[in-house]
């Protein structure tokens, strides 16, 4: 009886299902801490589907960028800004009105488009069991130093790469030059 | 494991217990780890202060010291206080738990065709590195719910340091990955094998440098001191943890030492050979899968008992500068990590890229030749070339090298 369950979709199942109820209860919670607790056990939970799924790399990715990327959130967005111990935060019913339509739409276009590929339909459990993900980290670096592995007459991704890079310096420039500390002569000779 | 069992029984009670088997072997290893580490600590700062340290509980060397210790704290009250998040606060530690034993299921204990690895990934490292930048969540939260400003203090210390010290830390652990030419720990153990200079601490001179900046940067990141000032006793009472007690306080330090094991062993397979010792044993008595289970069975043992060796002389280090060293000021951190270790840590980039670029397939300070069955490991089977001949020449060569790599390392199972 055991064998006859198709352990990969347990799996997915049960990671998924993990994503969704912790980003429910992301929703659901007012104290601003419990939210990104939630949201990182969520967003490990994705990271779970990614590794389930073979994508190993995008699947650490998701660890060290998003979930590291939510605790530095919590940190310096919430903690250094919040004025009070426990911050609590409440919603009024408009902006639940307003929330579920903008989420409903967007769910709605995701699930719309992702249904409508003919590719992502479900395929049968014999030609799943015979499928063997295919090593990703390699094809990947290859493809974005310009080397395509798996088509090799197509340009691969240097460009764009680069223009992000460069784009991410900008960023982290310009985020320094604000953050600095703007402190004229006259206000240091005060203290 | 699985693969093994599941010829004599069901698949899923295979898979089910080749996970329970690799989850109890890494339990085991972190709490039995930290109990001995904890008596350790307490032997050699014992020493290092001319002290004895703990003699009595459990015979000559009171070994048996920490598991007095764990019994003393098991009946103790598990308090929250008034003002805390409670559900937070109880989480907190487990969090840190956690990540710290999470880490363990990327890190391989021996290696060749059948690898000691609880989850053979072929992106290990990054995954280790992404999962232990996950601990200081654990103590994000108990800082931030334990509603005292110590807690916070130290809480908002260990964040801005381990934010910090991930970025020269990751560009020192590239290095070895660039070298090998692959994220897979597995690979880039095996590409140290022989003797001791083949070590990727001996390959060039900027590699060299870097085990040290890695050396340091560890250290940071799992806020071992001099660089603790999460839990400055004297400035913060015990930082992020002050207000913990019994088993809950325990946690954070099985977490600690798990995480200072799991840097050390990282540090060690990517710099120091990982299972193979300084003296290629192993390779002499022909203990390796070819020649029967039973005696490649001994030579994994023996790889073993080299990575844990080495993790634990690592840890060694660490409790000796711990004990040896004064506690830095948050400026002097921070200074240590923006203004040496990340400009140190990116220019011996540059210069063993330029190295390995020049150099290929050599190994001890490019003098000496890496036989090319070790050096076709870590270059994707795409075969050694002599260092004279042409450097990679255009995107087209690299895509023959690359498509003649991908089937070779499919069929290694990467």
């Amino acid at each position: 009886m055991m064998d006859a369950i198709y352990w990969p979709s347990f799996f997915f199942f049960l990671f998924s299902g993990l994503a969704c109820a912790f980003g429910i209860a992301v929703l659901l919670s007012s104290n601003i801490v419990r939210m990104a607790f939630y949201l990182v056990l969520s967003l490990g939970a994705t990271a779970g589907l990614m590794f389930l799924a073979g994508a190993e790399f995008v699947g650490a990715m998701q660890l060290l960028i998003y979930v590291g990327g939510t605790l530095v959130l919590l940190i310096f967005g919430v903690m250094l800004t919040s004025q009070e111990r426990f911050v609590v935060m409440k919603t009024w019913a408009g902006d639940w009105v307003k929330a579920f339509l903008a989420g409903g739409a967007l769910l709605f276009i995701l699930a719309y488009a992702a249904f409508s590929i003919p590719e992502w339909r479900g395929i049968e459990r014999a030609e799943a069991e015979a499928l063997v993900a295919q090593p990703s980290v390699t094809p990947i670096a290859m493809g974005l130093l310009g080397a395509r592995t798996d088509d090799p007459s197509r340009s691969g991704y240097l460009l764009p790469f680069e223009i992000v890079s460069v784009h991410l310096l900008v960023v982290l420039i310009g985020a320094a030059y604000l953050a600095r500390a703007k402190r004229s002569r006259s206000s240091i000779e005060k203290i | 494991m699985a693969p093994f069992l599941s010829q004599y029984i069901w698949t899923w009670l295979a898979y089910t217990i080749a996970g329970v088997v690799h989850v109890a072997l890494i339990i085991n290893l972190v709490a039995v780890g930290a109990l001995i580490f904890i008596w350790l600590e307490r032997k050699i700062s014992g020493r290092i202060q001319d002290r004895l340290g703990p003699t009595r509980v459990g015979g000559k060397f009171g070994w048996l010291q920490t598991l007095a210790d764990g019994i003393k704290l098991l009946t103790k009250e598990d308090l929250t206080p008034a003002g805390a998040d409670h559900f937070l606060f109880k989480i907190a530690p487990y969090v840190s738990f956690c990540a710290s034993i999470a880490a363990f299921i990327a890190i391989p204990f021996a290696g060749g065709y059948y690898p000691w690895i609880a989850q053979h990934l072929n992106v290990g490292v990054f995954f280790v590195l992404a999962v232990l930048g996950l601990e200081v969540f654990g103590v994000i939260l108990a800082g931030y719910s334990s509603a005292s400003k110590w807690s916070l203090f130290g809480a908002m210390r260990e964040a801005a340091q381990v934010v910090s010290y991930e970025v020269p830390l990751g560009m020192c652990v590239v290095v070895p990955v660039l070298i090998a030419g692959s994220l897979d720990l597995v690979v880039i153990g095996d590409s140290q094998a022989g003797w001791f200079t083949n070590w990727l601490i001996f390959h060039d001179p900027f590699t060299f440098i870097i085990f040290w900046v890695y050396c340091t940067c560890a250290t940071a990141s799992v806020n071992r001191a001099p660089f603790d000032l999460a839990e400055a006793e004297s400035e913060l009472v015990a930082g992020f943890h002050t207000e913990y007690s019994g088993l809950r306080w325990s946690f954070f330090f099985m977490a600690e030492y798990g995480s200072m094991f799991s840097v050390s062993i990282l540090a060690s397979i990517l710099f120091l050979g990982g299972w193979h010792g300084p003296i290629p044993v192993t390779e002499f008595l022909g203990l390796s899968p070819e020649n029967g289970p039973v005696l490649g069975y001994l030579g994994q043992l023996i790889g073993a008992v080299n990575v844990i060796g080495k993790g634990v002389i690592a840890v060694c280090v660490m409790m000796w500068i711990r004990w040896t060293l004064p506690r830095l000021r948050i400026d002097q951190v921070m200074a240590t990590c923006l203004k040496y270790c990340t400009p140190i840590a990116a220019a011996m980039f540059l210069g063993a890229t330029i190295w390995q670029l020049q150099l290929p397939g050599k190994a001890f300070f490019g003098l000496k030749d890496v036989s090319p069955a070790v050096y076709a490991i870590g270059d994707g089977g795409s075969a050694a070339k002599p260092a004279d001949t042409e450097k990679i020449a255009d995107d087209q060569d690299r895509i023959a090298r690359s498509t003649l790599a991908a089937p070779k390392l499919a069929q290694k199972g990467l």
